[in-house]
């Protein structure tokens, strides 16, 4: 057998994490499929954010808004305009790349604290927003999408995606997607130059390279696959609301990413996956989810900095992509 | 009521709200100043102090004045002492990291949280102020008790900048914020009083919940509001500026109070917000601060 070059070994990686998510849509138990796909669509959203966090060293605080942009794009338009599910998804990416792209131009203004700071605000406004025209949205009650709108048309026939096993190979079909990009991406010069930028972004700029125009391409990036996950989530489990744009949802794809690994391709799955399965696994017990939320965020990073997938490539596995 | 009246009534809720504000903005702007930490939980400190100042006072009968005075000296120093442990337990072991604070102090948020929703109840619980006198104006009765506040918390400010500018203990505050190594240099233990300043800004929020308690009541979500209005205030008035803090806590506590008299109060946060952040956009050092070093 002849050794398979680095590359080699990370593409062949991904190919058989993608198999085994696609044979389990045969195995799983019901429920588990259920929990499965959902965690597909919002592993999407972390691969998102990892794109400005770990790639390019932007702690965000409020990639919820460029979720709940994805998700009200489609949402409202099929609600209110009646659009079928592929202009809808795409009024959400716009949605998302539009946000993203005047956020990102003014928050990148800033650095370090007050970057994290802007962009709580700026989420924390996009909320308030969505609570102000309760009229359109219904607020924290939000939208239920009825379920002859969620049908996805092709040229030879359609798809229900309110049936479980679409539902589950559709979110897949994301997932694979997004992860063959984000794949693309860092190994290509541009996602090079990313990594470049959060080591150093004076030497970067001493290069050359125009640091502020790649960081807003990051931003803009990481808004439409964050949108892209918020668009699939409003067609895929038809619900809209107010809920998906707060606080805690800019603050859960920093946990599940840093939790994963920051800066790997797969860390955000492996982190989306466990933790939901640790706040599934507390709830059995109390319903004090959020105590073991904040416990693993500090536990995490006393602790374990570098997630679960990075401690692996650290230790065992160092072509890990 | 006529409109000079109203204007006289929303002025003195405003100095209400800005006299609690100040005091929980001081606290985040010491921790800001003198660690370079941005304490997110923050607010659960405030929201901690108000839940305290409820059990204290429920545990003594007699005259509710009994009860506040225990709360008000108790709770801040069990508040403090909280802050005091998750400092050493955690911010020091991160080298205070600007990133991993925040995300620790996330945690602690939620753990703060979670903890009071368990142990004291989704209920809002009203405190008893301490007197109930009403001062009678032309043209309304006011509550003493809000005056009261407004005092106390002029007097708390007042110790709190003697002690900065003062005191021994200012100055090694200062001596750290100014340059860490070479404080550490001169032998002042830099580790204690970072634990020492946290400590400290979560005892002001403790204070500040306190005195709110007999006015709003404590529920275990208060602290969230405070939160996000102490971060615009810190950032108006300059990241870590005593003096642009208190100012820039008078200014929004009265717009907030006439504002949101006259307008939607969703469509006042949120254009109060978005004007913030474009401050700190274009304006990083607040309106009263100066370049950073």
């Amino acid at each position: 057998m002849t050794r398979l070059t680095p590359s080699a070994k990370g593409i062949a990686l991904h190919v058989g994490v993608v198999l085994a998510l696609l044979a389990l849509n045969f195995l799983l138990p019901e429920y588990h499929r259920g929990v499965f796909a959902r965690v597909l669509v919002l592993a999407v959203f972390a691969m998102g954010y990892n794109l400005a966090f770990g790639y390019t060293g932007l702690l965000s605080l409020g990639h919820a808004m460029f979720f709940a942009a994805g998700l009200y794009g489609a949402g409202l338009t099929i609600y209110h305009l009646e659009w079928s599910v592929w202009p809808a998804f795409a009024a959400g990416l716009a949605a998302g790349a539009g946000l993203a792209l005047v956020v990102g131009f003014l928050a990148l203004r800033t650095t370090g604290v007050a970057f994290m700071i802007v962009t709580l605000m700026f989420a924390q406004v996009f909320y308030l927003t969505t609570l102000y025209f309760t009229t359109y949205t219904r607020g924290e009650e939000g939208l239920v999408l009825p379920q002859a709108a969620r049908v996805l048309g092709f040229p030879g026939g359609t798809l229900n995606l309110s049936d479980p096993s679409t539902r589950y190979l559709v979110a897949l079909a994301l997932f694979t997607l997004v992860l063959g990009v984000i794949l693309f991406v860092v190994r290509a010069p541009f996602g090079r130059s990313l990594i470049a930028i959060r080591e150093n972004d004076e030497r970067m700029r001493m290069l050359g390279y125009n640091v502020f125009a790649n960081k807003l391409a990051s931003v803009v990036l990481s808004g439409i696959v964050c949108a892209a996950s918020g668009a699939a989530y409003a067609v895929l489990f038809g619900y809209v609301g107010s809920g998906f744009a707060a606080i805690q949802y800019s603050i859960l794809p920093l946990l599940w990413v840093l939790v994963g690994g920051a800066a790997t391709t797969l860390g955000p799955l492996i982190g989306t996956l466990f933790m939901f399965y640790v706040i599934d696994t507390a709830s059995s017990y109390t319903t004090a989810h959020l105590l073991v939320v904040g416990l693993v965020l500090i536990g995490v990073i006393l602790f374990f900095p570098k997630g679960i997938a990075g401690t692996v490539r650290e230790r065992w596995l160092p072509w890990l992509p | 009521m006529a409109f000079g009246p109203y204007l006289l009534l929303a002025t003195l809720e405003g100095l209400v709200t800005a006299a609690v504000l100040s005091l929980m903005a001081l606290g985040l702007s010491l921790v800001f100043g003198v660690m370079r930490v941005v304490n997110v939980a923050h607010g659960e400190f405030y929201m901690l102090g108000a839940v305290l100042a409820w059990w204290f006072s429920s545990l003594i009968g007699g005259h509710p004045a009994v009860g506040f005075m225990l709360a008000l000296v108790l709770s801040p120093l069990v508040v403090a002492a909280i802050a005091f442990v998750a400092e050493r337990l955690v911010l020091s072991r991160l080298k205070y990291e600007p990133e991993a604070t925040i995300v620790a102090t996330i945690g602690l948020l939620y753990i703060i949280q979670q903890l009071a929703l368990t142990f004291y109840g989704p209920e809002a619980r009203p405190v008893e102020a301490p007197f109930t006198y009403r001062i009678s104006l032309p043209w309304f009765g006011y509550s003493a008790y809000k005056l009261a506040v407004i005092g106390f918390s002029i007097l708390m400010m007042l110790a709190t900048w003697f002690v900065l500018t003062r005191t021994k203990i200012g100055l090694v505050m200062r001596a750290t914020q100014f340059d860490r190594e070479m404080a550490q240099a001169f032998g002042i233990p830099v580790g204690r009083v970072y634990a020492g300043v946290f400590a400290l800004g979560a005892g002001l929020a403790a204070v500040a919940a306190v005195l709110i308690v007999p006015i709003q009541q404590a529920h275990y979500l208060m602290g969230h509001d405070p939160l996000l209005l102490s971060f615009i205030v810190v950032i108006i008035g300059g990241l870590g500026s005593l003096r642009g803090t208190v100012v820039a806590a008078v200014l929004i506590g009265l717009s907030d109070g006439i504002i949101s008299m006259f307008f939607s109060p969703t469509l006042a946060k949120m254009l109060a917000t978005l004007i913030v952040a474009l401050v700190l956009v274009f304006r990083p050092q607040g309106l009263f601060g100066t370049a950073a070093r």
